[in-house]
């Protein structure tokens, strides 16, 4: 369970674009948060995934409240927590061959053997073939390139997963098919997700429970732009 | 609207890329639209299908690499042949209007929104001398529905919103009759999609006041439900081939488009089915003999190994207006281009029939 009390959160300590915002994910529960691009949605999915420390608040994981962020998290805090964001040119290594990208994890975490079971199990359940694998991300399309991400936040099976827009440049089948992946993953495993996106038709469809962003924000949050 | 003037022509456009090792990439095989003014067609498929491979040949900003073959004709000039020359100082911004995927790149960064409308008014209209030049670039900003209190700010100070009215506004300047819009909605709100669409779709419509019936836009994008609002006809494509071109209404409504591709397409929808069509599209650089999608397709028959061809789509008529695989000749391409495309048709051996016309 992920306990989200009265963040408040930004690049700018005197304008915070998260304002005393509170939010909960039950186990296994699937949230969706709609809001307009630029409301600051996505900084809060970037301090539930542990990725932005906060200005205040207090985020708690299965009720013991986490105090450090980012590479400082403890380990096994971090990777309760799987993370997919919009643009997977912007969040994959340039470097890195798909299969390497998957491994990631696997490797900064000291379990490197795991690697070539768990990469080809996953490759197989997110629908790439094993001659993609050995692609760069240049070499494959931006379809592959978020099956190859979705497979890395899942490699470490997390607890929690945190999709923000996950499919918002993806077409409708290849978004059909990675959700169906993700859910597919939450009924084995019980994870609980937080969807973020501007998408009410899909977030209804996805989510146990949908919340807009004005309703959880404090009024005086900062506006939507234009 | 067919007897609106066609703006666009497109026969037998087929674009290759040599690759190291010997490899071809079949981007783009044999593709036939029109696009006639006041009127839009959304070009529709996955990343990776060659929509936006089709939309740089129109442009002339294929890369080295690229071979094309076919035509491509706006009025009298083939895109396709014309040199850069010609390209760079007649076609782009003044005969084709170019609405970028992503406008805050597309801007410059350290010049501020007045300044690049203000070059590219100088450059592409007669508009000289300080003032009249200010008053042009407030008219340009305004034509897009760009603020004027935001016309001295710099590209990073926009939000996504106005970064694509500002793109808009620089693509109308040169008055082209023709528009392409390379996804233009991509990563932005339902909202803004949907005034993104709007402005698109009020420039199609708007007469730009020499009488011409409003212009014409090509669409590339994959974003369904922007197609849905503003075209008029929508052009499938899957693994480099169009393979559906229909009425925007047909295939949104009832009874629906006819190629299985599409229809699973439009079944992937989260307010439809919201189940994906299984497995991925062939690499264009293998692809298989046949019908492109058989792996995928449940109504995969042994037909399917012959590569179908677009015919139109009334019940009866089977008229091919392809020639099929390989890249063809410019002969070929000519020979096919004497016959308009058809305003519906339909690339497969075993299309979805409405039930009455089956029973
Ligand atoms: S030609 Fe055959 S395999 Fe291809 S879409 Fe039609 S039915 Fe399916």
């Amino acid at each position: 369970m992920l306990e989200l009390r009265a963040i408040t959160a930004g690049y700018d300590r005197r304008t915070p674009v998260v304002r005393d915002v509170s939010l909960t994910v039950e186990p296994g529960e699937a949230v969706g948060l709609l809001g307009p691009s630029g409301c600051g949605k996505s900084t809060l999915a970037r301090v539930a995934a542990l990725l932005h420390r906060p200005d205040s608040g207090t985020l708690l994981l299965d009720g013991a409240p986490v105090r450090h962020w980012r590479h400082r998290a403890p380990r096994e805090v971090r990777t309760a927590f799987g993370v997919v964001f919009q643009q997977p040119r912007l969040s994959a290594d340039p470097r890195l061959r798909l299969d390497d990208l998957i491994a990631e994890p696997l490797r900064a975490t000291g379990r490197r053997e795991e690697a070539p079971d768990r990469v080809a199990e996953l490759a197989a359940t997110v629908g790439l073939t094993p001659d993609l694998l050995g692609r760069r991300p240049h070499e494959v399309s931006d379809g592959q390139l978020q099956r190859a991400c979705l497979a890395r936040a899942l490699v470490l099976r997390p607890r929690l997963l945190v999709c923000d827009e996950m499919t918002s440049m993806l077409d409708a089948s290849t978004a059909a098919a990675l959700v169906a992946v993700v859910e597919d993953y939450r009924r084995s495993t019980g994870a609980g997700l937080l969807a973020v996106g501007h998408d009410r038709t899909l977030l209804r469809r996805w989510c146990d429970r949908t919340v807009h962003w004005d309703d959880i924000a404090r009024a005086g949050g900062p506006n939507p732009r234009v | 609207m067919t007897q609106r003037p066609v703006v666009l022509s497109v026969r037998g456009l087929s674009v290759r890329f040599r690759m190291p090792g010997g490899r071809v990439v079949a981007a783009v095989t044999d593709a036939h639209f029109d696009v006639a003014a006041g009127e839009c067609l959304a070009l529709i498929g996955e990343s990776g299908c060659g929509k936006s491979v089709l939309a740089s040949a129109l442009l002339g900003l294929l890369p080295a690499n690229a071979q094309t073959a076919g035509e491509a004709r706006l009025g009298d000039l083939d895109l396709l042949t014309a040199d850069e020359r010609t390209l760079a100082r007649t076609v782009r911004g003044r005969r084709i209007g170019l609405v970028p995927q992503s406008p805050a790149a597309h801007l410059t960064p350290v010049r501020t929104v007045r300044a690049q409308l203000a070059e590219t008014v100088a450059a592409l209209t007669g508009v000289r001398g300080r003032d009249a030049l200010d008053t042009a670039t407030r008219a340009a900003a305004a034509r897009a529905a760009f603020p004027e209190d935001h016309l001295d700010r710099h590209p990073h100070e926009l939000s996504g919103g106005l970064a694509q009215r500002a793109a808009t506004a620089l693509a109308l300047v040169g008055d082209a009759s023709l528009l392409v819009a390379d996804e233009p909605t991509t990563g932005l709100d339902r909202d803004l999609v949907d005034r993104t669409v709007e402005e698109l779709r009020r420039h199609v419509d708007a007469p730009d006041g020499t009488g011409a019936p409003g212009r014409a836009l090509l669409m590339i994008t994959h974003d369904l439900e922007a197609a849905e609002r503003i075209a008029d006809r929508i052009a499938v494509m899957y693994a480099g081939r169009i393979v559906e071109l229909t009425d925007a209404d047909t295939f949104f409504g009832s009874p629906g488009p006819r190629h299985p591709y599409s229809r699973g397409l439009l079944q992937a929808l989260p307010d439809r089915a919201f189940t994906p069509i299984p497995g991925m599209p062939p690499e264009l650089g293998a692809l298989p003999d046949g019908c492109a999608f058989a792996a995928r397709c449940a109504w995969a028959t042994d037909a399917c190994g012959a590569v179908p061809e677009l015919t139109a789509a009334a019940a009866c008529a089977t008229a091919p207006v392809t020639t099929g695989g390989g890249l063809p000749t410019a002969a070929e391409a000519l020979r096919t281009g004497a016959a308009p495309p058809p305003a519906a048709a339909v690339a497969c051996h075993h299309p979805h029939m409405p039930e009455d016309i089956r029973a």
